[in-house]
């Protein structure tokens, strides 16, 4: 399994997979059907951060430094966290300014300094280089390990043409890999959406990889954690390797190292490329906060029982560094080592492709072309278009970025293990962040400022930690280590100003962050930012504002003729055509008219895009002519804006309160209008009831006042009709009475324990001499006795009496006969009264209990007098809720008419 | 008015997340859980990855339970 063609084969064909999924991607990205628009497709591109790296030197670094290794992971959870704000509005403002890279990022911030970027550029390159020379050194050693096991793996070049190393293989192979899927498109700002998901497609395969070595050591090596614990404890010199006094530094070194990891996070080219620049959501965030630190702990979970493993078997294992790979070799299995060389084969390339595409970005927008824009001939003659020139000038960057990485790897790289190379460029990295996050919170932040904190602090990052590297592997005298340069010890590097007993990396955290934020924040303090400078500076700090547009920002003019040969120079006749029929619907342009000031930007963000903000800036302002922008107005506009909004956003509160008042008000209106309705009809129906009996009262008396010779009987009846309807009137009147009190709530009841048995007894009795005369038949049934309730006698007794005299008036009239039942239903007492009428239909058993509401029988000719006021049941009603009891109309079981129902509930104790 | 109450809560609620996700990693808690000794290879790998593991679970609920509102 462990021979050279199968290891190549199996390499190369892996590689070939990555490029078919690139070139899938790639073409899918055409079709418009994006492969990478989900969140976690975006999370896996982002786990780039853990390259070869993580995959051999977790272990590493674990073994030597105990727990110190899971920092490198924690800083980034702690800036994923704060991700869906700091990181939010770095990809707004990308995305808005159509920014390339971190170097072009700081460049735009502070006016789009050319020379800032150039900075930036530069230092990225030295800094970066060491790390893409660890990652060669990585596949390479892995690759010796494979082969040579169970030898010590001979790296060394002493014996060797250059040509006949491995390494400088491996970065070519990879050169033309990353020129062939990274330089694709002019337009860096526009998505290497292949590259992505490969990139994202590796991560997979790393964590695969890496966590079938960790199953493999600890349930087939060990028998499972207990058991490989247990041995741990067994073993004196290992019990206290995962302790804190094993980190570098102590606690010191402790915080360090997780400011460290979270600075050079947010600042490493690469993350900066795959978080910031190839995003095509803002909400893939929300996902990647919480997905990304996931990963992370998913692929560090059995680097501490490798590590121990490791430690336990000893010599056979080899070195730390190695120990993912040389664990399964000693324990003769043969697939899995070639997995676990796939797997760091993933890391390292995953690495170095994101990190060059990155870096070629940065030297040939940020360093190149300015140099090109700047020398007149090529600028003023050149004829034909420069988008040929860019890309060339990217894949040769390529190529030099990687040879770069090589011969660091070569002459410096063995001296240094994994992770110390690793930290030394997060440490370089680093630099950027005081630039970039107080560039992006503070408007004051100046060019000059942010100029001289960044070289100030690379200057510190190259004496306290890239010389000692160059001193420790004898190039340079490594007395400057222990005595400092020329004898004086306060400046030895690893102990400055006498700084001694902290871990390198905190101490040249310390000391360059100190002069970089100084000086940042000092010069910052006492220079003035250009005009540039400050609208840039606005329309960063205010990124996340709502209504910020960038639109209208240029006050210069133009002819649609000069810009539509800038841009055919530079950005090729195509893209021009795009950009120019974006603005108007006409497929042609006029050349002698004055350009829309909306399509100079759009002129600008493409050019931007292609050659970075500073370049694109010197060429616009070589064809747009007249005034210099009015900063001093656009800012007072974003002042205003701002304040305009939130007066906007009071308004709109306050009308959204007024609008609410309004409503209720109308709801309120409504209801007064129905109760007046309701008012006016209830005094319509009094008046029309009491009128009457009042009219034959009068009717009645007038003809006893005006005929003398009446018969004494006539006399008799009529004034027998007169005392009948004033009883009539003055129960009616008592009724309204009634129904005032217990509509506004004055009825007055007289709540005792009672038993309403006795009561519908002594009610029966009251009304049977009614029924008498009425020829009514009565049918009692009463199946409780005693049933005890509380309510007001009186009031109780009104309703009975009420329902059968109801129950009489309506009941059959040849045989009428009325049926009184009383009995329990579970909690309750019901008390029920039926008769053989006509029955109530089913929409009007409601209505029988609104006020006045008189029953319409099927041809009933009226007795000659109303059969009652319609306000006994509504009465009835009233009381009988009063007491927490209900009354309802349902059908009569037994008689076949209406039955009305009142329920009321049983005392408590009875 | 409501969602961006709603918003804002959000944005405190991460605030106080990471406070307690910086509380959790730092010193004073680290060096109280390594001096605990009752276990072999002493308590801090096992305390490290279980806060984590607190920490990007209250992400995930804090992140999916409101982005649905």
């Amino acid at each position: 399994m462990r021979t050279e063609p199968i290891i190549l084969g199996t390499a190369f064909g892996y590689l070939a997979l990555l490029f078919l999924v690139a070139a899938w991607g790639d073409r899918r990205a055409e079709q418009g059907r994006s492969l990478i628009g989900s969140p976690t497709v975006y999370a896996l591109s982002i786990a780039v951060y853990c390259t070869a790296w993580t995959f051999y030197g977790s272990v590493g670094r674990a073994a030597a430094h105990g727990p110190s290794f899971l920092l490198i992971y924690l800083g980034p959870t702690l800036a994923m966290l704060l991700a869906p704000s700091v990181i939010r509005k770095m990809v707004r403002i990308a995305a808005r300014q159509r920014i390339t890279s971190i170097a072009d990022f700081i460049s735009a911030r502070y006016g789009k300094s050319a020379s800032l970027g150039a900075l930036v550029a530069l230092m990225a390159l030295i800094s970066i280089t060491p790390y893409i020379a660890l990652q060669l050194k990585a596949i390479t050693v892995s690759h010796a390990v494979l082969i040579n096991y169970p030898y010590t793996p001979d790296t060394t070049l002493i014996d060797e043409r250059f040509w006949m190393d491995k390494s400088l293989w491996v970065a070519l192979v990879l050169a033309v890999f990353i020129i062939l899927f990274g330089t694709r498109h002019l337009d860096a700002s526009e998505r290497h959406e292949g590259m992505v998901a490969a990139i994202a497609l590796e991560s997979l395969v790393k964590l695969v990889a890496f966590m079938a070595v960790g199953i493999f050591v600890v349930f087939v090596m060990f028998e499972g954690p207990g058991a490989l614990f247990s041995q741990v404890a067994a073993t004196p010199e290992l019990v206290d390797s995962m302790r804190l006094d094993r980190v570098p530094g102590g606690v010191t070194g402790w915080v360090g190292m997780l400011v460290l990891a979270f600075l050079a996070f947010l600042t490493l080219p690469r993350q900066f490329q795959v978080l910031v620049v190839e995003n095509v959501d803002e909400q893939h965030l929300t996902r990647a906060s919480w997905l990304f630190p996931l990963y992370m702990l998913l692929i560090n979970l059995f680097v501490i029982p490798i590590a121990l493993a490791g430690m336990l078997l000893g010599a056979s294992a080899g070195d730390p560094d190695s120990f993912v790979l040389t664990l399964p070799l000693s324990a003769g299995v043969e697939g899995l080592p070639l997995l676990v060389f796939i797997g760091g084969l993933s890391a390292a390339t995953g690495m170095v492709i994101v990190e060059t595409i990155a870096l070629s970005t940065m030297v040939s927008n940020q360093l190149v072309m300015p140099l090109l824009l700047r020398s007149r001939r090529l600028h003023l003659s050149t004829k034909g278009e420069l988008a040929g020139w860019l890309l060339g000038i990217r894949r040769v960057a390529i190529v030099l970025i990687l040879l770069l990485g090589y011969l660091y790897h070569a002459l410096i790289g063995d001296s240094y293990s994994l992770v110390t190379i690793g930290l030394v460029s997060f440490a370089g990295a680093a630099q950027f962040a005081p630039a970039l996050l107080i560039g992006l919170y503070w408007r004051g932040a100046t060019r000059q400022g942010a100029t001289c904190g960044l070289i100030a602090g690379f200057l510190v990052w190259c004496y306290t930690l890239l010389l000692p590297g160059f001193a420790q592997s004898g190039w340079l005298n490594a007395a400057l280590l222990n005595e400092g340069p020329w004898g004086i010890t306060w400046l030895t590097p690893y102990a400055l100003f006498g700084l001694e007993n902290w871990d390198i990396y905190s101490h040249s955290l310390l000391w360059s962050m100190l002069v970089n934020v100084g000086l940042l924040v000092g010069v910052s303090l006492f220079t003035r930012p250009t005009p540039l400078e400050q609208t840039q500076a606005a329309l960063f700090t205010e990124a996340m504002h709502p209504n910020l547009t960038t639109a209208p920002l240029w006050r210069g003019q133009t002819t649609q003729g000069a810009l539509n040969e800038l841009l055919v120079r530079y950005l090729g006749l195509q893209t021009t055509r795009r950009i120019f029929s974006y603005s108007n619907n006409k497929n042609a342009f006029e050349a002698d008219q004055p350009a829309t000031t909306e399509l100079i930007t759009r002129a600008e963000q493409a050019l931007a895009g292609s050659l970075g903000s500073a370049s694109a800036r010197v060429l616009i302002n070589s064809v747009v002519r007249g005034e210099a922008l009015d900063i001093e107005s656009i800012l007072s506009i974003l002042d205003t804006t701002s304040q305009t909004l939130e007066y906007n956003r009071r308004l709109e509160q306050k009308s959204q309160e007024l609008l609410q008042i309004g409503e209720e008000l109308r709801s309120a209106n409504e209801r007064l209008r129905e109760l007046d309705r309701l008012k006016d009809e209830f005094v319509a129906m009094v008046s029309h009831e009491l009128r009457t009996p009042l009219t034959s009262i009068r009717a009645f008396a007038e003809i006893l006042r005006d005929s003398d010779q009446l018969p004494s009987e006539k006399r008799q009846h009529f004034l027998g009709v007169i005392v009948h309807e004033s009883q009539r009137l003055s129960r009616l009147i008592e009724e309204i009475l009634d129904l005032a009190r217990l509509e506004s709530g004055r009825l007055t009841l007289n709540p005792v324990p009672l038993d309403l048995t006795a009561l519908a007894r002594h009610s029966i009795n009251a009304i049977a001499h009614l029924h008498e005369e009425r020829g009514v038949a009565l049918d009692i049934s009463l199946e409780v006795d005693p049933a005890m309730i509380v309510g007001d006698q009186d009031r109780l007794e009104q309703v009975i009496i009420n329902l059968l005299d109801n129950a009489g008036k309506f009941a059959d009239r040849l045989q009428p006969t009325v049926r009184l039942a009383l009995y329990r239903h579970r909690d309750h007492y019901r008390l029920s009264v039926e008769d053989n009428g006509a029955g109530i239909s089913i929409d009007e058993r409601e209505r029988v209990f609104e006020k006045f509401h008189q029953l319409q029988q099927d041809g009933d000719i009226p007795r000659g007098r109303p059969r009652g006021s319609g306000l006994g049941l509504p009465i009835s009603r009233g009381i009988i809720v009063h007491l927490g009891g209900r009354l309802w109309v349902e059908d009569a079981k037994h008689l076949g008419g209406a039955c009305l129902t009142l329920e009321l509930p049983a005392a408590p104790n009875s | 008015m409501k969602p961006s109450g709603e918003k804002s809560r959000k944005a405190e609620r991460l605030m106080a997340l990471v406070a307690v996700a910086l509380l959790l990693f730092c010193p004073p808690l680290i060096i109280v859980v390594d001096r605990l000794t009752t276990l072999h290879v002493g308590w801090l790998p096992l305390y490290l990855f279980s806060a984590w593991a607190v920490v990007i679970g209250l992400t995930a609920w804090l992140m999916e339970h409101h982005a649905d509102r």
